[in-house]
């Protein structure tokens, strides 16, 4: 796995499946890089965040006039200060946009409905200023009764949210309230005909806790704004020209005042979509006129960022005898924190997307409860609802007497499957995937003592969006290659390897940048598995564009008409062709970038597009897991990933996506949860309580990179980054039913969880003898 | 209150630096010195991406006051590199893709040279329980302890 050779299916390419050292590489191990929190102005101030010490309040005033009166202090801003926003929710990439909602998670208005919601910003002289200042700063509240818990935010009775919240969705619309913002049905065929002729079916209720996503960089931001209001934001975010947008918005500034730098960005996961101390610096940096950095805490991050819905979820499978799935229906009641937007949606359309069913209904409820608003995390509700179909589907095969597999492959979605959720899929890789999983070595491995071993699928969409990228031959006939996605774990690699093949320039001719939102068009984010397909796709664009050029440049050199003048890829030359051909020697892009002053100025290529075609990818995982009948303490002792890929560019970095999916998976299948007193507030926000894996609760992770080519990438990309943390869950949960023989249905599955299923067991056992 | 007045050497050099009493070690690095390498996660000795030695010691540095440097010998992720040799360490970090963000990066390094100066020939399981405060949301640490055992070996046999 370690070895330099390629990918299996890529002996067409001579760079696309190598391992190259990525070029951003070198400052990352010396620690040049610079991140969110390394960058320093002169003059810089301190900013800071009150947050809400209650779980749910009126505000009935708010008084910064001691605060504003301490000495240091330079600017405070309320919600007040910001422009005014509708209540209105639109599509945004993987999730929904409401304004008003994003203006009251920045800053609350009337009332904080999350312990640690923000309510006032100060920026001072140094922090321990500021920090004086925040205790200046005085809120009359009135408190509230909270509600934290899913199911009892959608009973009859619960304190409510929002008094004026009514569920989309439902025909005739309620007439009272409640915190139900959203019901979503998706519903293809007809499940009660469907389970009619089923022999046996399943139905099963699950719990799942919120969990981080667990960054290891904190939010952190630099806003300086200048006295004629041009303004620059240096950032850690998934995605420079969404927070333009989203600051401008909320402030009521044009978008050309900000120009947003992407600083590296220390993990984001999904988290780092949405904005928090980003307006706020900008509007304190505009009231002080000095530049304003603001670095949160990490208590702050778990406490009022993030995290993904927790969940409750019936789910019913029904199949025949001889292992068709007939029927599939679930129930899905995500938590979208204390403002509506989780990713039930999502949720909905993915929960039975690996099969191909005749008769599917799925029902979506994305309630709001005193938490902290819910924010796209890997694969956004994916995990959820794939965990829940995967433990019914492995108790299906299990009640069927079926190979797990074999179940799933007679059931397995391909090319032509119309999904519950409408399209048609194209060339897919789920029954590849589950074939390699049948083969591998893994597969075939005894088990030993008290351990079990599940498997699990995973289908995540991904997608695609605006995207530009510019690629400058220098006059030397190197390259420069300007993204706009911001690179989260080898992104440069592998546009500069794309870049590389398609121009037969070797890698370290081509110098590779983020650039900010000045220097590009319109980019959106780094997500939804689409850097490496939007900005891949784009620069593999830019560099036929570069060929086109090279070749209008050599045909007025050599005096000749376009059409007769062609790119040689063999060589990476531009040649005369056809009845021309040898008569004038081949020119290289070194010697193209020599003659571009007289044949017509500077070479640039360029690509703007939206990036159509993003095709979905499919996983098969198998989990190995030992669980201590004494402690109830669960261990991985091994886990193989297999996912398509489409096309691995650089199969180092697609390894160490589906091992990175991998862990967070297992973290929140074994660990991770958000855990509240009575008193709605959280327990665990630190990493020392709110723990994710470590080392030493790992083995390795193995991996087999499957190759579908996506038709629609000029190299077959599909996203990579999401698939791999869905099927965890279920292949863990699965394996830990074959180890202990109780099957489990709520994560995480922590030692004293199981330990509690396990004594009702063995309680049972001896009941019976 | 007055600031303390503080003499010590960073990575070989003698630095000298004024602070209060209760900046850390960290806030002194990264906001004085602009020694940004080394990274904070946590600031409660959880995540280990602020580790730098401490007289050969592995440390969090925002557990440390940055009074307590005086007269200590510190090394961070900025003197790992000698010249324009990258440490064995740093460069199986990049041949393996050790790193995705990279934010862990810094700490992970520190930590596993502490190790591989304690013990040249750890088994996987030393390199996972040394590194076990040291924490990555990105690789799942697959990569990260391959590459820490190829340095170890790499030592070895130079
Ligand atoms: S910042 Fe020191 S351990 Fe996390
Ligand atoms: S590489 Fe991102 S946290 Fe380790």
């Amino acid at each position: 796995m370690q070895d330099k050779a390629k990918s299996p299916m890529s002996s067409e390419f001579s760079v696309v499946g190598t391992r190259p050292v990525r070029p951003d590489g070198v400052d990352k191990v010396t620690g040049r890089a610079r991140f969110g929190a390394d960058l320093n102005l002169s003059g810089q101030l301190t900013g800071a965040v009150l947050r809400s010490p209650h779980v749910h309040a009126r505000v009935l005033k708010i008084d910064v006039s001691q605060a504003l009166a301490l000495e240091g202090v330079k600017a405070v801003v309320t919600q007040k200060d910001f422009a005014p926003q509708v209540n209105s929710t639109t599509a945004f990439g993987e999730g929904t946009l409401n304004l008003m909602h994003m203006l009251t998670n920045v800053l609350a208005g009337d009332k904080v409905l999350f312990h640690g919601h923000p309510i006032a910003a100060v920026a001072a002289t140094n922090a321990a200023v500021a920090k004086r200042a925040l205790k200046l700063i005085k809120v009359d509240y009135e408190v509230l009764p909270h509600v934290i818990d899913v199911d009892e935010a959608m009973a009859l009775g619960a304190p409510l949210l929002f008094p004026d919240m009514i569920t989309e969705g439902v025909k005739p619309a309620p007439t009272t309230p409640s915190n139900i913002a959203k019901r979503i049905d998706i519903v293809l065929g007809d499940v009660e005909a469907g389970f009619k002729v089923a022999d046996v079916i399943i139905e099963r209720s699950f719990k799942t806790a919120p969990v981080h996503q667990g960054y290891i960089e904190p939010h952190a931001c630099v806003a300086t704004v200048s006295e004629d209001g041009q303004a620059e934001l240096w950032v850690s975010t998934q995605g420079h020209w969404i927070v333009r947008m989203l600051c401008a918005k909320l402030l009521g500034w044009d978008i050309n005042k900000i120009k947003v730098t992407a600083a590296e960005i220390g993990g984001g996961f999904g988290g780092k979509t949405v904005v928090y101390l980003e307006p706020l610096a900008l509007l304190l940096s505009q009231k002080s006129r000095r530049p304003v950095k603001m670095v949160m805490s990490r208590e702050d991050v778990i406490r009022a960022t993030g995290p993904t819905s927790g969940s409750s979820m019936t789910v019913k499978i029904g199949a025949t005898n001889d292992g068709r799935i007939v029927a599939g229906e679930a129930l899905l009641k995500y938590q979208a924190g204390a403002l509506p937007g989780s990713p039930v949606g999502p949720g909905c359309m993915c929960a039975f997307a690996p099969y191909d069913l005749p008769n599917v209904k799925v029902t979506g409820y994305d309630v709001v409860s005193n938490r902290p608003k819910v924010a796209a995390y890997r694969a956004p509700g994916a995990p959820i609802s794939e965990y829940a179909v995967e433990a019914v589907v492995d108790e299906l095969a299990a009640t069927l007497k079926m190979d797990p597999i074999e179940f799933r492959l007679k059931n397995v979605a391909k090319q032509g499957t119309k999904a519950a959720y409408g399209p048609k899929f194209g060339p897919v890789g789920m029954a590849e995937s589950l074939e390699a999983a049948k083969a591998s070595a893994h597969w075939r491995t005894p088990l030993g003592k008290n351990q079990g071993r599940g498997v699990a699928a995973g289908f995540w969409f991904n997608i695609g969006g605006e995207t530009t990228v510019s690629l400058v031959l220098n006059e030397d006939g190197t390259l420069g290659l300007t993204a706009g996605t911001p690179d989260i774990g080898g992104l440069r690699a592998s546009l500069c390897m794309m870049a590389s093949e398609e121009l037969k320039v070797p890698l370290e001719k081509i110098r590779v940048q983020i650039g900010d939102t000045n220097q590009l068009g319109y980019n959106f984010l780094t997500g939804g598995s689409r850097s490496t397909f939007s900005s891949g796709m784009a620069t593999v664009e830019a560099a036929r564009d570069i060929k086109k050029e090279a070749v209008r440049r050599a045909a007025k050199l050599w005096e000749l008409p376009e059409e007769a003048v062609e790119w040689d890829s063999g060589s990476g030359s531009v040649r005369p062709a056809g009845p021309n051909a040898g008569k004038h020697t081949p020119m290289t892009l070194v010697d193209i970038a020599r003659i571009a002053g007289k044949t017509g100025g500077p070479i640039v290529g360029y690509s703007r597009l939206n990036a159509h075609g993003a095709a979905p990818s499919f996983a098969c995982h198998i989990a190995d897991v030992e669980v201590d009948p004494e402690t109830g303490k669960a261990s991985i002792v091994r886990y193989t990933a297999i996912q398509d890929a489409g096309r691995a560019i650089h199969p180092s970095y697609v390894e160490g996506q589906y091992q990175g999916g991998v862990a967070q998976g297992i973290g929140w299948a074994l660990n991770e949860e958000y855990i509240y007193g009575t008193d709605g507030k959280l327990q665990n926000a630190g990493f020392l309580d709110y723990r994710i894996p470590v080392a030493s609760d790992l083995p390795m992770l193995d991996t087999i990179i499957i190759e579908v080519p996506n038709p629609t990438h000029p190299y077959g990309v599909r996203g990579v980054g999401e698939t791999c943390i869905i099927p965890p869950l279920a292949a863990i949960s699965n394996a830990m039913s074959m180890a202990t023989g109780v099957r489990f249905a709520e994560l995480p599955m922590s030692p004293p969880k199981v330990l509690a299923a396990l004594d009702k067991a063995r309680a049972a056992n001896t009941a019976k003898m | 209150m007055a600031k303390h007045h503080v003499q010590t050497t960073i990575n070989g050099d003698p630095i000298e630096f004024l602070c209060d009493t209760e900046e850390t070690l960290l806030d002194v690095l990264r906001n004085q010195l602009n020694m940004t390498g080394t990274k904070e996660g946590c600031s409660t000795g959880d995540c280990g991406a602020c580790s730098v030695t401490v007289d050969n010691r592995l440390v969090c540095s925002c557990l440390m006051l940055g009074v307590e440097a005086n007269g200590k010998k510190i090394g961070t992720i900025e003197g790992l590199a000698s010249g324009d040799k990258l440490h064995p360490l740093q460069q199986k970090f990049l041949e393996h893709a050790a790193l995705q963000c990279g934010v862990c990066t810094p700490g992970f390094l520190v930590a596993s040279k502490a190790l591989l100066e304690k013990n040249s020939n750890p088994t996987e399981t030393e390199v996972r329980y040394w590194l076990a405060g040291n924490l990555c949301r990105c690789t799942g640490y697959d990569k990260i302890v391959r590459a820490v055992m190829d340095a170890a070996h790499e030592i070895r046999s130079a």
